[in-house]
């Protein structure tokens, strides 16, 4: 079904009763050449590049739920490529630039918004750190630009500049950062893949993967046996669950994220805006809301849901940056199960069972990395290599100490990031 | 959540710090680097019962074994570390 005005305005006029779905609901195939577990933004988008960019389509992606119903429905929203280290630097690259072309691509309007994103600093120490990877952005080809405090006035006027204890010194600019509508990017990705004949079969619980002579043979199903020689687990939540039914076992711990939306406002908020002096992050949805987050709340966690204490913190560090949002009532919170690894990055590599995939480790950065993770993932499931902007996400890493991609210089392990 | 100290009773969480899996307990030898690898890195990560390490920081300063359910975050048991690991 095409999208255009024409299209919204005859809907409108005759009670939109003519939309239909944008995917199919198909019976699951007894044999597939390729099965992606997991029907979030990482499957789904595996899916559309597996087809798009390596002409296979005879794939199943196997949801337990429903489209855009997990982590991918429920998050910040936020997009950008500013990280530090070789190996993230050029896979969010290379994740922005799909962004910039996706909508095009899929002719599905995602509202990629490249509002522009900008980290505050709060002393001299922080400007250093970020003046340097403001510096690695730009050599990996992306934008920075380092604002002082009048520079930072001029964009964010409604700051407490007057804060004694966290005085804004400036803040580093990415203008190509933003945001997205997470869930139609979910929907932009099923309806893609759908057209290019990918079976996607929601509602559908994965119980089983087999594995005969050390190679997948395809999985069980809440519908039954499915065949496939080669099998990709892109289930960041629920990653150590799946991959115990292949007899695996993953460096991955998962923990618990908050995120807080308000009731709907007029627009304040242009940008996507990060204090540097406790864990808060803000932007303003196309609806209005004010979208803002925090850190982890720091113990293991599959609850779904957070405790109080990281929701004080989150909101106290709010108010010392935007007095003015403590008139706004929060509406939502939402805490979502993150895959954390040791080092705080990513694994999209192969596993020791033959054809066996796996996409996960996402720790609580996922979003941004939907189109090039997926891009990525494919690349491996079809050419059985590690293409060149993800090759450092292995799982040997952890075992060797050497490539680990530790963006915050903390340390790897598990409960630092 | 609440953690019942063995100590102090029962205080707020963030008194406490996190650790990780009470595996931490079990130390392997030195150069069994693919033991110390499993150590470190590999979590069996259940969706269910856990046995976690927490240190009472802000309190006792012990460091506790707590046995806690985490999709529910009922806490269903802490012990002293240092009597587990007798």
């Amino acid at each position: 079904m095409g999208y255009n005005a024409f299209q919204i305005l005859k809907e409108g006029l005759t009670g939109n009763k003519g939309w239909r779905p944008v995917w199919r609901d198909p019976e699951p195939k007894s044999e597939y050449d390729i099965i992606i577990i997991g029907g979030g933004g990482h499957g789904l988008s595996t899916a559309y590049y597996l087809a798009k960019n390596h002409g296979l389509t005879n794939i199943a992606v196997i949801e337990k739920g429903y489209i855009g119903g997990g982590n991918v429905g429920r998050n910040t929203t936020i997009v950008r490529a500013n990280y530090l280290l070789p190996g993230n630097s050029e896979f969010y690259s290379h994740s922005l630039k799909l962004w910039e072309s996706m909508e095009q691509d899929l002719n599905y309007n995602a509202m990629h918004s490249a509002r522009g994103l900008i980290n505050l600093f709060h002393s001299d120490g922080q400007r250093d750190a970020f003046s340097r990877r403001g510096n690695m952005m730009c050599n990996q080809g992306d934008d920075a630009i380092l604002l002082d405090r009048e520079g930072v006035r001029k964009h964010l006027p409604y700051l407490d500049f007057e804060n004694h204890r966290f005085p804004v010194y400036g803040g580093l600019y990415h203008p190509r950062g933003g945001t997205a509508r997470h869930d139609a990017v979910a929907w932009g990705y099923a309806r893609g893949a759908d057209q290019l004949g990918v079976d996607i079969i929601q509602q559908c619980e994965v119980t089983g993967i087999d594995v005969h002579d050390g190679k997948v043979q395809g999985v069980q199903t809440s519908r039954g046996t499915i065949r496939a020689k080669r099998v990709g687990i892109v289930v960041a939540g629920r990653s150590s669950q799946v991959a115990a039914m292949a007899g695996l076992e993953v460096p991955i711990e998962s923990h618990i994220l908050q995120a807080f939306v308000t009731e709907g406002l007029k627009p304040t908020v242009d940008h996507v805006v990060s204090f540097g002096m406790g864990h808060f992050y803000l932007s303003q949805s196309d609806k209005g809301g004010l979208v803002f987050g925090g850190d982890l709340d720091f113990y293991a966690s599959y609850a779904q849901r957070g405790n109080l204490p990281m929701m004080e913190h989150v909101m106290e560090a709010g108010m010392s940056l935007v007095p003015a949002i403590g008139k706004a009532k929060v509406l939502r919170s939402w805490g979502g199960i993150m895959d954390m690894t040791p080092d705080g990055s990513f694994i999209i590599d192969r596993t020791s069972v033959d054809g066996l995939y796996m996409d996960c480790g996402w720790c609580y950065g996922g979003f941004k990395a939907v189109p090039a993770s997926g891009w990525c993932m494919a690349h491996l499931m079809a050419e059985d290599k590690l293409h060149e902007v993800a090759a450092k996400h292995t799982f040997e890493r952890f075992r060797t100490g050497h490539g680990l991609m530790d963006e915050e210089g903390t340390g790897s392990q598990h409960n630092l990031h | 959540m609440r953690i019942n100290c063995p100590i102090c009773g029962d205080r707020d969480w963030r008194e406490f710090y996190y650790l990780g899996a009470a595996d931490y307990l079990n130390r392997p030898a030195e150069g069994d680097l693919d033991a110390i690898h499993k150590y470190l890195h590999i979590r069996e990560n259940p969706a269910g019962v856990t046995k976690d390490l927490w240190h009472h920081e802000a309190g006792c300063s012990s460091w506790l074994v707590v046995e806690r359910n985490v999709t529910t975050h009922e806490i269903l048991g802490v012990e002293l570390a240092a009597e587990v690991k007798r």
